[in-house]
């Protein structure tokens, strides 16, 4: 079993290395370390909530109110700062831990009454951007401290800050998906819930505490979005939890549950930056790149099912 | 009753938001210039130029440029039309190479992205629209700081994260005509509600504060009832003009369309609700996507500018800068076929006063 997953993500790495190769073929602006450290933080929102997602999708289940909670983080610490006026820190910690209490909130919902993720994540979907367009009466808060910038325009040996704060959130979540108790009950759950609470797995602790890192990491997001755009609106982060999600399954997690890695996850989030960045700058345009995307996906899904048939016989 | 439950929600939603802004909701916060209620043109107080100008940028003058433009999304007419008026400017120039690309939803992060694409692939010159005026500005700075010649058009930027701006209408200019032509078709003390973007978008979130500005000072009896929010989108849209319809009823009069999405979908709901006359529709749009509205006469007026002569001045713009003919400090600039274009603002470029299609003049435009 543990073969297969392996396999996946070899596919992938191999389809990684083709698309770079092919890219930087097609445009010498491609692989600069320029462009690419750019990119790393272009990709840098989707990677922390890719994380989280991961862990919900192994469990069986979905988040889709990722983009919505990371909205609603980003107003909260708008609001908390200009309005209610907090000093700056003060109104990210506050911000965050509401994008967080919003994730446990899904988790509540979904352990709690026992609704199905899709549904009950797709009403927070709506709740959390309601909210954030009411507290923030759909006006955008600027100006915030030339320090603040340092999260979503900073470098740290050259490195972009948000994506020293990817790859140290990446290396924690692959630990404790593949090396903990933690990590194995997540698995379980996903591969069968029922058995996993009679061998004695907190089911629903488990899970709480899942939904409640995804909301931890979508605020994360949300304050280096903020950062990076230098201005808070209420529809940020639109349609993030589909690239992330997307990032999740071309990373070869089941959307049945009881299978993934985190090491899959960053590798499609980096083949799907690669081929955005990649194909514009060798000339297709906006809409071309989606339909590449696509075809990717569906590919990449399509070999790792026949290779799966193959060997499971 | 019910006005009084969905005012204390609101209320208790924005308990900590400030309240010292525009009288209509989706306004902005900034200062009103309303025109006067008659004809009388405004004066305008010269400003020094404010834009921004790019680090060691070649010497451009006269030589072939690549040009990329990039609106808030591609795909729907308005768009499609600029567009038309960049190729068209670009072919008679000569000496440009321009193309189109963008979102195809009006996404402050993916137009971000695609900026930064480009100023990766090495453009020259960049054209944009801003979906927001603030989020875009960090990544024009970086294009101003690789030498790129920035230039916008349709919806600012900040001033100093781009050198020119093309204004394709006063901002009171066009609330005054929007104004106007719904006071004319509902009466002075009619009621009205108002169909917009986000209200976040500059140039919805602008006309709205002038139109709030100028209807108290000219027309102070017309009632405002709500405004909503529907994207650029064409389905919610048309949902948010019918749920208009049906929380009013027959106290609304009037429902303006903010945008070229918003206005014919909002006809489209005052047909179908069968109360083409009883309802009035007034609003930006394209001709196209209104002449159907405006045969059957459910619609008198549309008001608009001429968004291919906006693409075309934009690139004309561009080139003058990249020639090194627009300086900061002038006071007019060429645009081919549109002659002799004023500078406002400091750094602006108005393109002319607004335009309004009737059943009349309508068959003369197919954009």
């Amino acid at each position: 079993m543990n073969l297969r997953w392996v396999r996946h993500e070899t596919i992938l790495a191999g389809l990684t290395v083709i698309a770079l190769a092919v890219l930087a073929m097609q445009s010498d602006k491609f692989f600069t370390s320029d462009n690419l450290l750019n990119q790393g933080r272009l990709m840098a929102e989707v990677g922390l909530v890719a994380l989280a997602m991961t862990f919900v999708i192994v469990t069986g289940g979905i988040d889709l109110s990722v983009g919505s909670i990371l909205g609603f983080t980003a107003i909260l610490l708008g609001v908390f700062w200009k309005n209610v006026g907090l000093p700056l820190p003060l109104a990210i910690v506050f911000a965050m831990a509401f994008g967080t209490a919003a994730g446990f909130a899904n988790g509540w919902i979904i352990t709690r009454f026992k609704v199905p993720p899709l549904i009950a994540t797709l009403a927070t979907l709506a709740l959390y951007r309601g909210l954030a367009e009411g507290i923030s009466e759909a006006r955008s808060v600027r100006g915030y401290p030339e320090w603040f910038y340092f999260f979503g325009q900073g470098e740290i040996f050259h490195v972009p800050v948000q994506l020293w704060l990817l790859v140290i959130a990446a290396i924690i979540a692959s630990i404790i998906l593949a090396r903990t108790p933690f990590g194995r009950a997540t698995y379980a759950i996903g591969a069968n819930e029922t058995a996993a609470h009679f061998s004695g797995i907190r089911v629903n602790a488990t899970k709480l505490w899942i939904y409640g890192a995804a909301g931890l990491l979508s605020a994360m997001a949300a304050v280096v979005f903020v950062s990076r755009v230098t201005t808070t609106r209420s529809d940020m982060g639109t349609g993030l939890e589909l690239d992330a999600i997307t990032a999740v399954v071309l990373g070869g997690t089941s959307i049945f549950g009881g299978k993934g890695t985190i090491v899959g996850t960053v590798l499609g989030l980096i083949l799907i930056q690669a081929l955005k960045n990649g194909l514009a700058l060798s000339g297709v345009k906006g809409d071309g790149t989606i339909v590449v995307i696509g075809v990717v996906l569906i590919g990449a899904i399509l070999a790792s099912a026949i290779f799966d048939r193959n060997r499971g016989g | 009753m019910k006005k009084l439950i969905v005012s204390l929600v609101s209320l208790a939603l924005m308990s900590s938001a400030s309240y010292s802004q525009s009288v209509w909701t989706g306004g902005d916060d900034q200062p009103t210039s309303p025109l006067a209620c008659d004809a009388t043109p405004a004066t305008m107080a010269a400003k020094p130029y404010d834009g921004g100008e790019p680090t060691g940028a070649p010497d451009r003058a006269g030589k072939k440029i690549t040009v990329v433009d990039i609106p808030k999304l591609i795909g729907i007419g308005y768009f499609a039309a600029t567009t038309k008026g960049i190729l068209d400017a670009a072919a008679e120039l000569g000496n440009v190479d321009a193309k189109t690309d963008g979102p195809t939803k009006a996404n402050i992060d993916e137009q971000i992205t695609f900026i930064d694409n480009y100023i990766t692939s090495g453009v020259d010159g960049i054209l944009f629209a801003a979906n927001d005026p603030v989020a875009i500005a960090p990544v024009l700075k970086k294009a101003l700081s690789k030498g790129i010649n920035v230039v916008g058009y349709d919806a600012n930027s900040t001033p100093d994260a781009r050198q020119w701006f093309v204004n394709q209408a006063q901002f009171n200019g066009i609330a005054k005509g929007l104004v106007d032509n719904m006071a004319k078709e509902i009466g002075e003390d009619g009621a009205f509600a108002i169909v917009t973007s986000t209200f976040t978008t500059p140039n919805q979130a602008r006309w709205i504060a002038e139109m709030g500005a100028y209807a108290a000072a000219c027309h102070p009896k017309m009632k405002w009832l709500e405004t909503v929010e529907a994207q650029e989108d064409n389905t919610l849209s048309f949902n948010q003009a019918t749920t208009l319809i049906n929380k009013y009823g027959p106290e609304l009069k009037g429902i303006f369309g903010m945008t070229s999405v918003a206005t014919p979908a909002s006809a489209e709901a005052v047909t179908q609700a069968k109360l083409c006359g009883k309802v009035a529709v007034v609003g930006l749009a394209t001709p196209n996507a209104m002449k159907p509205y405006v045969k059957t006469d459910c619609v008198k007026s549309v008001v608009l500018w001429s968004p291919v002569d906006l693409g075309y001045a934009a690139m004309h713009v561009l080139r003058a800068v990249a020639d090194g003919v627009l300086k900061p400090g002038a006071t007019s600039v060429k645009a081919g076929k549109l002659g002799d274009l004023q500078v406002i603002n400091g750094s602006e470029i108005l393109l002319g006063a607004p335009y309004t299609f009737t059943k009349d003049n309508i068959d003369g435009f197919d954009f």
